[in-house]
């Protein structure tokens, strides 16, 4: 088990009711974590439409989640 | 800083003047204000949510990026958060550079590139009382992603 801290923003904020948590995963990539959370509270937005960051840098799915990374999912962009 | 978000309205005048060089012959700016429709339906306000430091770092890259690929003297951006009215400035680009042609090719790349890939994202509140965030129920592209 790896203990994570998750930021949510924007439509995945309102969806949990909170902008950040600590948590314990046994998912080991943002991609089996995010489908976790999903299972979880009811994220609207399938796999394929959102991307991970880690320690405020992107990453890609299949990436290694550590213990301590703060981990952010990153719906569709709508600036400008 | 080259990007920056901004939670305070932003005064486009003042942001011009701190472009002036006598070294360019070119200013272009670009403004990105709130609109009262969209996708047909009628708008009164929007809220704009950031991932602060990503999207500094981001807006930061695209920054680098169209300074790297067009002759410019100075680029920059900056891009509102938190509730903005309608008519309201929502983002602002402006480039300087010796000549026209770069100036132009440069803020349009910042401008795309941001929409495209800077984590930002947009709550519409529509005059019915809904809300909705764009691009989050039926399509979008996802931020970092370079267009080709």
């Amino acid at each position: 088990m790896t203990t994570l801290t998750v930021q949510y923003f924007a439509i995945l904020r309102e969806q949990r009711g909170l902008a950040q948590e600590k948590l314990s995963t046994a998912a080991t990539t943002p991609a089996a974590l995010y489908e976790e959370l999903r299972a979880r509270h009811g994220f609207t937005l399938p796999a394929d439409r959102v991307r991970a960051a880690v320690n405020d840098e992107f990453v890609s799915a299949t990436a290694t989640l550590r213990d301590g990374d703060r981990v952010v999912f990153i719906p569709p962009v709508a600036g400008g | 800083m080259p990007f920056r978000l901004s939670p305070n309205p932003i005064d486009s005048g003042a942001l011009q003047r701190s472009l002036a060089d006598v070294r360019a012959g070119a200013c272009v700016t670009f403004e990105g204000w709130v609109r009262n429709r969209n996708e047909g339906q009628p708008v009164f306000a929007l809220d704009y949510e950031a991932y602060s430091l990503l999207a500094e770092k981001e807006g930061a890259r695209i920054i680098a990026e169209a300074c790297e690929k067009f002759s410019v003297n100075s680029a920059e951006c900056i891009h509102r958060t938190g509730h903005l009215a309608l008519g309201e400035l929502a983002v602002w680009v402006g480039v300087t550079a010796e000549h026209r042609g770069a100036a132009f090719d440069a803020c349009r790349y910042i401008i795309d590139e941001a929409k495209a890939r800077v984590p930002i994202w947009k709550k519409e509140h529509y005059a019915s009382g809904a809300t909705a965030w764009i691009n989050c129920a039926t399509r979008g592209d996802h931020a970092g992603e370079k267009r080709t």
